[in-house]
């Protein structure tokens, strides 16, 4: 039979709209991949050159330690998350007690309220519990925001899982701990670690909710980023913006299987 | 299917307390004091005065914060309608195409980047001395500057770039997952092309596009990055506004307040729409 939709045909208006699309998203970043090797300051093409690399890899000491403190909020943040979100996505799958809508309500919430609204309102209980913005109040805060992804991704998985297997493995004897170690842990794997992925390209990512909660001596990446866009543009962004485009290239690139099912969980 | 139906179990609250807790520590009860200190009088130096007050909801009838609340609104509608207009076709090659993880790849790339690289690579096109400006001046064009930057255009044209892909991802796996034969059948009983995609398919990916309309719209309407750095005097919004009475005029309840009403407007726009037909038992069963 003839599909009318099937058609091979490259030119059409939809396709027209992805191309336009798909330039509208790159163009931008293009420039600035162009401007990093730009030896003057301004939007005016003076020659190539590799000055901003060199003033990124030896006089930024701020970004390093910027970058460093990212990823260590980045790492702290998701195990956090991951952990309390697989367990709860156990308990709340598997079991029926009270306060089970509750917990699961105050988890999604964060994720449909804009940011500014989780950032000032983790600021004022901060400040009302007396609690010095830094390090700590910045990983509870992504922690806070990670959670409602890491539960809906391993909750997801739960959904596949078949639970005859834990019946199963009950009948031959085996305790809560190993059922969980041995049967529960390793078949939802993959929905961990897509979990635990998800929650640290958010958290390096994160600069509104950060802004708020951070105190002297913590700035992440985005919020040094942001610094610099503020208080004068440096080319020395530029040259940043190339390394971290081409980090989420790879990113993309190693999980390129995994990228439908992510689109889907958006 | 599910354990122990009834019965209270020690190893239920075991599972789900440790989240049950966080959650509770650091959102439930600091939107709690947001909901409380809306109701407060404004303390001296920052901070509340334990009084019950209204004063901080009368401020926002205030005309100069009503022409933002509205400004907000307008610019959301319309960065959330290009958006949808542009994701939709867009969406729709990608998910007929044989290129499709090359496409996806594509789409992620941008939305991986850090958001504020993204922001930076427009104020570099978009500037006085930016790159447009610059190229158009060099042919000849123009011979001024084009104002592109610091008002309500540029406002606009970056909050559609930032939220593009969250409109196409959606869509892309809705028009991904329709079974494409029923246009064919559509139009074997002799129904026109456009008319086929209206009728047939429309109805059928609409989760796909409340989806992309809630992960559009809620953020812009949320937005604060995108109009401090490329907005103006005439283009801040509500975001700008809570940060500003927090920071600057150390006003708690005001922000309060209007952190209450932007959540009110938020959870009542995603009511409405997961209201819409089978979908909220739809998303119950996702939830619980």
């Amino acid at each position: 039979m003839r599909s009318y939709y099937k058609e091979k045909r490259s030119f059409s208006f939809s396709n027209l709209c992805l191309f336009f699309v798909l330039l509208f998203l790159f163009l931008p970043l293009i420039v600035v991949i162009v401007y990093s090797f730009n030896s003057g300051r301004a939007m005016v093409w003076q020659g190539f050159s590799l000055n901003w690399y060199r003033e990124l890899f030896t006089s930024s000491v701020g970004l390093w330690k910027a970058l460093w403190n990212s990823i260590i909020i980045a790492i702290t943040s998701s195990i956090t998350a991951t952990i309390l979100g697989t367990a709860a996505s156990i308990g709340i799958k598997w079991y029926r007690f009270k306060g089970r809508t509750y917990i699961t309500v105050a988890t999604y919430l964060p994720m449909i309220l804009p940011d500014v609204i989780i950032g000032i309102s983790m600021l004022i209980f901060f400040s009302s519990v007396n609690l010095p913005l830094g390090m700590f109040t910045i990983y509870a805060s992504h922690t806070t925001f990670n959670l409602p992804f890491t539960f809906l991704l391993v909750s997801s998985r739960l959904d596949e899982f078949d639970y005859s297997t834990i019946e199963a493995a009950r009948d031959l004897g085996a305790r809560e701990y190993d059922t969980m170690v041995r049967v529960v842990i390793p078949s939802i794997f993959p929905g961990i670690l897509s979990a635990f992925l998800m929650a640290l390209t958010m958290s390096i990512e994160d600069f509104v909710i950060t802004f708020f909660v951070s105190g002297p001596g913590s700035t992440t990446l985005p919020l040094y980023v942001y610094s610099s866009i503020r208080y004068g543009v440096s080319p020395v962004i530029n040259a940043l913006s190339l390394i971290l485009i081409l980090l989420s290239m790879a990113i993309a690139f190693t999980f390129r299987r995994f990228l439908k099912s992510f689109a889907a969980s958006a | 299917m599910k354990r122990d139906k009834k019965r209270i179990n020690v190893r239920a609250y075991l599972y789900s307390l440790p989240m049950g807790i966080w959650v509770t520590l650091f959102f439930a009860i600091p939107i709690a004091i947001i909901l409380i200190y809306s109701f407060l009088e404004k303390g001296l130096y920052g901070g509340v005065e334990w009084r019950a007050s209204l004063a901080a909801y009368k401020a926002i009838l205030n005309p100069n914060f009503l022409i933002v609340i509205w400004r907000t609104v307008y610019i959301s509608v319309i960065a959330t309608a290009i958006c949808l207009l542009l994701s939709f076709p867009a969406s729709y090659a990608m998910a007929r195409s044989r290129h499709q993880t090359l496409f996806l790849f594509l789409i992620i790339i941008p939305f991986w980047t850090n958001s504020l690289i993204r922001v930076y690579a427009w104020i570099n096109l978009l500037s006085t001395e930016g790159l447009i400006n610059n190229v158009l001046i060099k042919l000849g064009i123009i011979s001024e500057p084009i104002p592109m930057i610091y008002n309500l255009f540029s406002v606009i044209l970056v909050l559609v770039y930032m939220y593009l892909p969250f409109a196409i991802l959606p869509l892309f796996t809705a028009i991904d997952r329709f079974d494409f034969s029923l246009l064919d059948a559509a139009r074997d009983l002799g129904c026109g092309r456009l008319r086929a995609i209206i009728l047939v398919m429309f109805p059928a990916i609409r989760s796909g596009f409340f989806n992309a309309l809630i992960f559009t719209l809620i953020p812009i309407f949320g937005a604060y990055t995108v109009p401090l750095l490329v907005g103006g005097m005439g283009s801040t919004m509500v975001g700008n506004i809570i940060v500003d009475q927090v920071q600057k005029t150390r006003n708690w309840p005001l922000a309060s307040a209007f952190s209450v009403i932007l959540t009110l407007i938020s959870m009542i726009g995603v009511m409405a729409m997961l209201g819409s037909g089978k979908k909220k038992e739809e998303m119950n069963e996702k939830l619980l």
